[in-house]
């Protein structure tokens, strides 16, 4: 009835995980009674669940992003303390537990932090820039959102029920076949990314669509901010990677359900083959989560320097040179696989080349400050620590592609130390920049500023304690994934990255104060105008929060930096632009097809887990219905009254009326 | 003043990076001086777009195929086992049908009913016809002893041709959810939107069969 499913499953003898998903238990029946105790369910699925708008979904996506940042950096603190303490010892965390832990943290930060993070900000902000009311396809961005969802909740039903991989973030055969791993933990691994990536997949398409073929008025491909190009490089890299993942894994699956035999050591399958195919995924998969933070530091640094983006057009060609480069360079994940010096030669070179456009993009980024006004805030403070971080971790990235270097440090903590370098001081250092930097214009307030300075400096100093004596200890010959080791010298470089850990801790808890705080004195933090920053985009051409429709009547741009222009007009004539002829906007309908979508998929998965096949078969029924009656609604959109687009715009207009008249009285 | 004090912005700051006269040389692009596209082109442009995609999990696979090829294992090769005339007529069907969604998408653009559920009718049949003999095949060589769990080689066969054959099982399921869509709504002009979207994907599994076809069974019976 059940299939494999039993209550073996639930791992009574293990504390750990039990206690803390108890906790999280309490917490989300908590938040359920509460939300329903004060009667905003209704509100909740009228408003946000069943949302098609592309800035409540970016919303969505960076509140997922951000609690499972806190999941994956509980393992993290669980590995670092492990390590701390299991020397010639069995510290407090058994093998088979800790293998877990550390392949649930780079499953987690990699496909439900980061991606959601830079998605969320992607489609909050692409189309506010473009100057356009949403993306092309809003229902299936919801679609998108909620499939998610599904693969972040697998990921943690994981955590209760069965048992998660063991086999670390990418399940690398023949360790994930199913003679070495019989357990759930690779189906759960498999069926989350396989259902997540089905919705990364269809946000690419979406983005892709929408930057290349909907605009504002004279909004021509060389006017869009950075901010757009890197979002349609990123999405581009979507397009050509997810479907290399998902044929991949599919084939794993494949081996594991079937017998099949892709990548299994006997009747002719090849291990190498799923190193390629899976790299051939996972070097775009880097570019995919970095592309959109280069372009969050190019509006940043723009903005606070008070100049335009130095050379946006050696920009322009540096982001679609790596994104085309990225597809040449998969090799120098496994130089040891043993290709021979020729092909090892050609992959190194070509990951060094893709270091030209990157070096290409800091050079622009410091002649954008140079002769600047720069404003030391802190989306500004984040940029800055970006570029001195990164550009460390794009060294040892360049030393690491070099294949003799490669051969002694593959594997090690060196390695660990490079990626962290780049990750967090690239996509997550520029995901808190754009989340701090585009708060206002989400909620209509701005985030604390001094507590977002302190955690700045906690996540900066934290963060180089915790990964620089990984080098060292990369040098000295300590491997990855090690649960306990017999190296006295050891102790005391991973004694200080516990620490380094620690103070990153500080700094989340600061960035958790900073928000409760900002929402509390939001009346002291209100953004009046819509344009806090000083803003160059059109994204501040509007009120914050936006309207449904983003913009009264779409803006017609004239050239670069489409609202600094209007800006200018303005504070030349002494006067707004004239009132424009308001008109009745028509906006998509609200659809609950996404969460409905999810809620099948996500029996589906559990189901596909566990072989309960009635219960597979069920929810594609359902998930097919779904789409059915999607499909036959007669109403896709409804009328915004042009006296309500009126009267919303005004009152923007007299704030930002307010805003000049003070200024022509103060010059 | 030097080149570049003006590039680094001692100059007038709003205007760096850009020399004066660049912005007055932009030729306007073509789709500046119009409103927002419509929506078909919208609708047609994205869904190309996942074509893509589609073809690029299907060049993962036949990629896999080319490198397990000859990994059989003891076990039989593709000449051995394929049937040219099988796979013959499989085309033949797939073509065809190809041939009657062309004339099912006229039908639709002109509103002619009989038209339009004819050549849908004979879409699907054709359709069918395709995935009962691929699915003779398949029973065959299972019964053979040539299942996909023999060797790598048939692994990769089994799912390079296999996941064709769902796409064309998904995409006759789609061509009846069509049928009854146009049935209950009529040739509304989202509806149109959707049987464009149709035709584009029973065209690229054609296209994707062709690859199969020369790749997988004519180099498979060549070699």
């Amino acid at each position: 009835m059940l299939g494999k499913l039993t209550w073996a499953a639930i791992p009574f003898d293990q504390p750990i995980p039990l206690i803390a998903a108890a906790l999280v238990g309490v917490v989300i029946i908590g938040v359920l009674a509460w939300v329903s105790l004060k009667g905003w369910i209704p509100y909740l699925w009228r408003e946000w669940i069943t949302s098609v708008d592309h800035k409540r979904i970016g919303i969505m996506y960076i509140l997922l992003a951000m609690v499972m940042l806190l999941r994956g950096f509980t393992d993290a603190i669980m590995m670092r303390s492990q390590q701390a303490l299991s020397l010639q010892s069995q510290g407090y965390l058994p093998p088979e537990h800790y293998d877990q832990i550390f392949s649930a943290h780079g499953t987690l930060m990699i496909f439900f932090v980061a991606m959601p993070f830079v998605i969320g900000l992607m489609n909050f902000v692409m189309p506010l820039q473009l100057g356009i009311r949403d993306v092309a396809f809003p229902t299936l961005n919801s679609v998108s959102l909620w499939l998610t969802a599904t693969g972040a909740l697998l990921v943690n039903i994981s955590l209760v029920v069965g048992e998660f991989a063991r086999t670390g973030w990418l399940p690398f055969p023949p360790l994930s076949e199913m003679t070495y791993s019989p357990g759930v933990g690779v189906d759960y691994y498999l069926w989350a990314i396989q259902i997540s990536g089905v919705g990364t997949l269809l946000t690419g398409i979406n983005f892709v669509t929408t930057v290349l073929k909907i605009h504002a008025p004279g909004m021509t491909y060389m006017r869009m901010p950075m901010f757009c190009w890197t979002t349609l490089a990123s999405s581009l890299l979507i397009v050509a990677a997810f479907p290399i993942l998902t044929a991949t894994l599919a084939m794993l699956l494949l081996d594991r359900y079937l017998g099949f035999h892709f990548f299994t050591n006997e009747a002719g399958g090849n291990v190498m083959m799923f190193m390629n195919l899976i790299w051939a995924w996972g070097h775009p998969e880097v570019y995919i989560l970095i592309l959109p933070a280069f372009g969050i530091f190019s509006e940043v640094i723009s903005t606070f320097s008070r100049k335009p983006l130095f050379n946006y057009r050696t920009m322009v060609i540096a982001t679609m040179a790596i994104c085309i480069l990225s597809f040449t360079v998969w090799l120098h994940h496994f130089f040891t696989m043993g290709a021979g010096a020729d092909v090892n030669a050609i992959f190194g070179i070509a990951s060094m080349i893709i270091a030209v456009p990157t070096g290409v993009k800091v050079f622009n980024w410091l002649f954008t400050m140079y002769g600047g006004r720069v404003v030391y805030s802190s989306p500004m403070l984040w940029s800055l620590g970006f570029m001195v971080t990164f550009v460390i971790g794009g060294m040892t990235g360049v030393l690491l592609a070099m294949p003799p270097a490669d051969f002694v440090l593959h594997n090690s903590l060196f390695l660990v130390a490079h990626f962290h370098n780049v990750i967090i001081g690239g996509v997550l250092f520029g995901a808190f920049a754009g989340y701090t930097y585009w708060f206002p214009k989400a909620f209509g307030f701005r985030l604390h500023e001094g507590l977002g300075k302190a955690s700045f400096w906690c996540w900066v100093v934290g963060f180089y304690a915790a990964f620089m004596p990984l080098y060292v200890l990369g040098l000295m010959g300590m491997t990855r994934r090690m649960q306990h080791y017999d190296v006295p010298a050891w102790r005391p470089w991973l004694l200080i990255a516990a620490g380094g850990a620690a103070i990153i801790l500080v700094g989340i808890i600061l960035q958790i104060a900073q928000l409760v705080v900002s929402i509390r004195r939001r009346d002291a933090l209100r953004d009046e105008t819509g344009d806090p920053w000083n803003g160059r985009s059109l994204e501040w051409a509007t009120s914050s929060p936006p309207p449904a429709f983003n913009f009264a009547v779409l803006p017609h741009v004239e050239g670069e930096e489409a609202y600094w222009g209007i800006k200018q007009r303005a504070r030349q004539q002494a006067k707004l632009a004239d009132e424009p002829n308001y008109a009745a906007i028509e906006m998509p309908r609200n659809s609950p097809t996404g969460f409905i979508c999810a809620f099948f998929a996500t029996f589906m998965g559990f189901a596909l887990i566990w072989h309960i096949w009635w219960m597979v078969a069920l929810a594609a029924l359902g998930a097919y219905a779904t789409f059915v009656v999607f499909a036959w609604r007669d109403r896709v959109e409804y009328l915004i009254p042009a006296d309500v687009v009126a009267r919303i715009d005004r009152a923007n207009r007299s704030a930002r009326g307010e805003v000049l008249a003070r200024m022509q009285a103060s010059p | 003043m030097s080149a570049f004090q003006a590039a680094a912005g001692r100059g007038d700051a709003n205007r760096l990076g850009l020399d004066p006269g660049w912005r007055d040389r932009q030729p306007l692009a073509e789709h500046a001086a119009r409103g927002p596209v419509s929506k078909r082109i919208i609708v047609g442009y994205g869904f190309w777009i996942f074509l893509l995609s589609d073809i690029i999990m299907f060049s993962a696979f036949f990629a896999t195929y080319a490198v397990l090829v000859g990994q059989t294992a003891g076990g039989p090769s593709g000449r051995e086992l394929f049937d040219l005339r099988n796979t013959g007529l499989q085309t033949a069907c797939l073509l065809l049908s190809s041939f009657a969604c062309g004339l099912a998408s006229v039908g639709a653009q002109a509103h002619r009913a009989s038209w339009f559920y004819g050549a849908m009718a004979a879409t699907f049949v054709l359709g069918a016809a395709f995935i009962g003999l691929e699915a003779r095949e398949f029973a065959g060589l299972v019964a053979r002893g040539a299942g996909p769990t023999r060797s790598a080689f048939l692994s990769a066969f089994f799912t390079l041709v296999g996941c064709h054959g769902l796409h064309v099982t998904a995409g006759l399921l789609w061509l009846l959810t069509m049928m009854a869509q146009v049935f209950a709504k009529g040739y509304r002009a989202d509806i149109l939107r959707r049987m464009l979207c149709f035709s584009l994907f029973w065209h690229a599994l054609d296209i994707i069969w062709v690859a199969v076809f020369t790749m997988v069974y004519l180099m498979g019976v060549a070699t």
